[in-house]
């Protein structure tokens, strides 16, 4: 993929997220005492407010939850149409993310998606999905 | 419900003035000039002048201009700056007169040339979180996300996403001070333009424009000594869940934003929502009409569908909504139109808005900021007489 959109910056908290994609693993945070899964990344748990969370494995596999079919791009830079869906992943998280390899209209509620990586540049990977 | 247990210092305060500039898509005049306007206007319409005012809450969005900064334009009279927006800004500065920290405060804001780069969407559009940013959402990406959970559960037709907007443009269109006066918008004009994010369309979505508005609040008591007519807080209500445009808008975790915050407001008010006569609901897109319909306690979850195609939302309709025309037809002057919506129920309640949008004998209105997409939504509950 080699499109102008903006990609993230890593923050502290956020790292390790971006470097297990980089790395081709997706990771969520987990609670060290309740187990809870936590995304977007924090520093306190919001089930039982402990601050010791650490990073797990995801298995990438989930299933679209909402979607929309995007026309009118933010910016330039995204070519449309283009999906964007929030993704419930199978441990019970969700997460935001492009459905790609698929015709926009194919997409539904519940359709199972598995996390394709994709590399942006030399530094960022981005978890986009695509239909199993 | 007993009077006593419905006790707020809101209650000690009125609003007595109410004011919007001119709205455009475009304005022909510096951000300052507006909001001059916005402050000058909103003080006669109070029958009062800058130099009663005690306590400000002043800004505008591109110029960056804050209180502390108005506060010096006024000869530091202004002994108290409030730093909250729309609804909780309301909020601050009643409660700030009700602690006697000062006795009348003028709020006022105005945007002008913030949204220059028009190959993109709004700047107010386009959160740039690591989380969101990248994978290409907006604000109609966000609350279409929510729209069509809510339509996958129980069956929302897009039709009543269109009567939604076709109800509030057409009060817009009779609306001389509306940015789209005079422009008329059926349900299948709504169906018929170009897909946004869908299920949005293009009319299913706010506008943006360049505008300016203010109000003045003081002490209820005094309120009845200005010769105008006071609109007096009967409850007030907020409902946060963290951080918007940063976290998925998953329905399950985050669609009844707004639940809590209607609760406060209707049991601070000793009303419910049978009880109100006209709603100035935030309108960023049709969808979230229907959404706070049912989560203020207007409709039973899933049932606004059938009362908006019902025509219950139209000015002659059980509850007539964005009666000046709102985000989509009105103004959307970015964060402008957090206080436009109060201004709408005064104005509403005080009888300022042309004849045909006026709804006969209404004494209660509600307003709300903000939305599902952005996790925050805030309910005041205003009325003609005194609580
Ligand atoms: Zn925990």
């Amino acid at each position: 993929m080699t499109d102008s959109r903006p990609l993230p910056t890593p923050t502290e908290l956020s790292a390790p997220f971006w470097d297990g994609c980089r790395q081709g693993v997706l990771r969520v945070q987990q609670c060290r005492r309740c187990q809870a899964l936590v995304f977007v990344p924090r520093p306190m748990c919001p089930t039982c407010q402990h601050t010791s969370l650490d990073w797990t494995d995801s298995g990438g596999k989930g299933s679209v939850y909402s979607f929309t079919v995007v026309h009118r791009p933010p910016r330039p830079a995204f070519a449309v149409p283009f999906v964007v869906a929030i993704i419930e992943l199978d441990e019970g998280w969700y997460l935001l993310s492009n459905v790609i390899g698929c015709d926009p209209d194919a997409v539904h509620i519940g359709m199972t998606v598995e996390v394709a990586f994709t590399d942006m540049d030399e530094t960022i990977t981005l978890p986009l999905f695509r239909p199993v | 419900m007993s009077r006593a247990d419905r006790r707020t210092p809101l209650h000690d305060v009125a609003i007595v003035g109410a004011y919007n500039t001119r709205q455009a898509k475009a304005l022909d005049v510096s951000e300052l000039e507006v909001l001059f306007d916005a402050m000058e206007g909103a003080v006669a319409s109070a029958n009062l002048s800058l130099a009663d005012i005690d306590g400000v809450n002043v800004t505008s969005s591109t110029r960056r201009t804050n209180s502390r900064e108005v506060v010096a334009w006024l000869g530091g009279r202004p002994s108290w700056t409030g730093v909250d927006i729309g609804i909780p800004g309301i909020v601050e500065a009643a409660l700030a007169i009700a602690a006697g920290l000062c006795e009348t405060v003028l709020m006022a804001t105005a945007q002008v040339r913030e949204y220059t780069d028009r190959a993109s969407t709004a700047p107010w559009t386009r959160p740039s979180n690591e989380f969101v940013e990248c994978f290409g959402l907006h604000t109609p990406g966000e609350f279409a996300l929510m729209a069509r959970r809510h339509m996958h559960l129980y069956g929302t037709p897009p039709e009543a996403l269109a009567e939604v907007a076709s109800a509030i443009r057409s009060n817009g269109a009779r609306n001389p001070q509306a940015v789209h006066f005079g422009r008329p918008v059926t349900p299948d004009d709504v169906l018929r333009s170009r897909l946004i994010a869908d299920p949005f369309h293009l009319l299913d979505c706010a506008m943006t424009s360049e505008g300016g508005g203010g109000l003045v609040l003081t002490r209820a008591d005094r309120a009845r000594d200005l010769g105008v007519t006071p609109v007096h807080l009967l409850g007030a209500g907020s409902d946060r869940q963290g951080m918007a445009y940063v976290t998925a808008p998953v329905w399950d975790l985050y669609g009844q934003v707004g639940a809590r915050a209607a609760a406060t407001a209707f049991a601070q008010a000793g009303l419910s929502p049978a009880d109100i006569d006209v709603a100035e609901l935030y309108d960023p897109f049709s969808f979230e009409i229907i959404r706070q319909l049912e989560v203020f306690g207007f409709c039973p979850p899933g049932e606004a569908a059938d009362f908006v195609l019902d025509g219950q939302l139209r000015i002659d309709g059980s509850l007539p909504i964005d009666t000046d025309g709102g985000l989509m037809s009105f103004s959307h002057a970015g964060l402008v139109q957090l206080i436009q919506k109060p201004i709408a129920a005064v104005r509403q309640l005080r009888g300022e808005l042309p004849d045909e949008l006026t709804v006969p004998g209404a004494v209660t209105a509600v307003a709300s900021n903000g939305g599902s997409g952005a996790l925050f939504t805030d309910v005041l509950v205003l009325g003609a007489e005194a609580p």
